[in-house]
């Protein structure tokens, strides 16, 4: 109870100053539709490749759901950032000396991210809406690419704070952002289909969590969804959001005795 | 009643012996400074009270409270304002002081009304809806005051209040402080390495040198236990070291330190030493600019206990 709503006051708190910020705020709604006309242009015709896979003739329906998911990975990973001003500002010892809940303090950046992710999900499938993509399962599929970009933001950004908190320097958090983010969306079906891309990789693939996003948004927006592995792929990401959560709030403690 | 018991903490960071046996007791209501040059290990013992970090041993209790046994509860009974302001600059000092309200578990329209009450106590209410990042140095460190102060905690602590604010900022924010320590009926701690601000505010104080304390008592205590006068003496050049091996040649003179120059002594009497000085200075032609002898102040007792140069030992741990 107290966790919960300590959590809220926190996230409450992130989001009202992030309201504040006009350039950020227009981003958050530019960004997806760069993605999707970029990407959606740049790669229109490898449906047509032979031996196919894509499951659809159209490049953008099957590129939506998963710029979704790449979209939420982003955000993930950066939002380490957040932390890493309240650290810079002592910001975080002054709440230390309340009785907030400190686990609050860590689950806040988490659910943060994941709230943004969802927002922008939302923008992205309204506007791949109105370029002609048509979400095969209905309500369900629109719920499920969502809860699917909430649970890929939420392992990274907690990765991102665990970080923060470990390095506390922009430094060290930019050239780790930088380096997962690439190989890991290119790890994936995200781009092509995933039996268009080398072996070795496709099983990497397997275990890349942006893959495991990609596939469940993308099993719920093209037709003949297998439920079965929407399932596994969003229980994965579930398990793996406990687990960098727990690690985020280790790195917490490690913080804590440090000071 | 005693509002804050350490005694014998000790800390180490790393090869760093921070706290070496700290002990010293604040009664309920006393304005109490730890002063200390940077590195003394004033603000590691207020970290250890405020519950953000665990001596290594030693007891502290804060209104009865153990701060290692029962943290929250000694978090529920103090305000903090740390050294470095840590106030959201991204929102308004109203929003900063109602979250602190909230996460101190106040609510509704008895959280309002504090709320109001603390801008206009600290003097910020005509900015209180606007964001922080436009306030000046001395309005953020009011607005850091009043965050300490929304859940009406017994006890808060200062650390380092006035460091950053310029001399005029200084002097109105010891005003501040003292009438608001008076109206919220408060036991304040707070360190400082600057003399005059632990004479001004401090009803008592212990001065703070390598981790553990070296004396304590009222500022016109620890003057008087220092017998005597101090006499200044201001050189024409600069030809200090020469002067100085004259004064000390002298008899009665104890402790002799130098800045830029000027040349600081005790002595015994002021009216007597001060003819001397002048004449055994004529004799070795060294001219003098100016000479004045006064009662000890803080610098001379923080010399006198630690056998080292306040100033010195300031700058020398800030590089």
């Amino acid at each position: 109870m107290r966790v919960a709503r300590d959590t809220g006051y926190m996230v409450g708190r992130q989001a009202r100053n992030l309201m504040r910020e006009p350039i950020w705020i227009a981003l958050l709604v530019i960004q997806p539709l760069v993605w999707l006309t970029l990407y959606g242009q740049l790669f229109k015709r490898v449906v047509n490749l032979p031996g196919g896979g894509f499951g659809t003739t159209s490049y953008i329906t099957f590129l939506a759901p998963a710029i979704v998911v790449m979209n939420a990975f982003f955000g993930g990973t950066w939002s380490g950032m957040a932390m890493i001003t309240d650290l810079d500002r002592d910001v975080i010892p002054r709440f230390l000396a309340t009785p907030v809940s400190r686990f609050a303090l860590v689950a806040s950046q988490v659910v943060r991210a994941a709230i943004i992710a969802m927002i922008q999900g939302l923008i992205i499938l309204l506007i791949s809406l109105a370029l002609g993509v048509s979400i095969d399962s209905g309500f369900e599929g629109w719920l499920v690419v969502l809860v699917t970009a909430g649970l890929v933001a939420a392992p990274f950004a907690a990765l991102s704070t665990a970080i923060a908190l470990l390095t506390r320097k922009e430094a060290t958090m930019i050239a780790v952002a930088n380096f997962i983010g690439l190989p890991l969306l290119f790890l994936s079906s995200t781009l092509i289909a995933i039996s268009q891309i080398p072996n070795w990789m496709q099983e990497t693939a397997r275990f890349n969590p942006v893959n495991w996003g990609v596939s469940a948004a993308r099993q719920v927006v093209l037709p003949g969804t297998d439920w079965v592995s929407v399932g596994e792929h969003v229980g994965l990401l579930l398990a793996l959001t406990l687990v960098m959560t727990g690690v985020a709030t280790w790195t917490f403690r490690v913080y804590q005795r440090s000071l | 009643m005693d509002a804050i018991v350490v005694q014998d903490l000790r800390k180490h960071y790393g090869d760093v012996q921070a706290l070496n046996g700290v002990s010293f007791k604040v009664a309920e209501g006393e304005v109490f400074g730890l002063l200390g040059p940077n590195g003394a290990g004033k603000t590691t013992t207020v970290k250890v009270l405020s519950t953000l970090t665990k001596p290594d041993s030693g007891r502290a209790e804060v209104v009865m409270q153990d701060v290692v046994k029962n943290a929250d509860g000694v978090r529920r009974s103090i305000g903090y304002v740390p050294q470095s302001s840590g106030v959201d600059r991204d929102a308004t000092g109203r929003e900063n002081l109602t979250l602190q309200g909230r996460i101190q578990r106040m609510h509704g329209a008895v959280l309002k009304q504090r709320v109001d009450e603390l801008l206009e106590l600290v003097g910020i209410e005509d900015a209180a809806d606007r964001v922080v990042r436009g306030y000046s140095g001395g309005m953020k460190r009011r607005l850091d005051v009043a965050l300490g102060l929304v859940h009406r905690p017994r006890v808060v602590f200062l650390d380092e209040p006035t460091t950053g604010l310029d001399p005029e900022a200084r002097v109105t924010m010891w005003e501040e402080l003292g009438r608001i320590a008076e109206r919220e009926a408060l036991t304040i701690l707070l360190t400082t390495h600057y003399l005059e601000e632990a004479d001004h505010l401090a009803n008592r104080l212990a001065i703070v040198s390598r981790g553990h304390v070296v004396v304590e008592g009222t500022p016109n205590q620890l003057k008087q236990s220092l017998e005597g006068d101090s006499v200044t003496v201001e050189l024409s050049d600069g030809n200090v070291p020469d002067a100085r091996r004259v004064i000390e040649g002298l008899d009665g003179v104890r402790e002799v330190r130098t800045e830029g120059r000027q040349l600081r002594t005790r002595v015994e009497s002021g009216a007597r030493a001060i003819p001397q000085i002048l004449s055994a200075l004529d004799r070795s032609g060294i001219a003098v600019e100016a000479v004045d002898s006064h009662r000890p102040s803080l610098d001379d007792v923080y010399l006198h206990y630690t056998g080292r140069d306040f100033r010195e030992e300031d700058e020398a741990s800030t590089e």
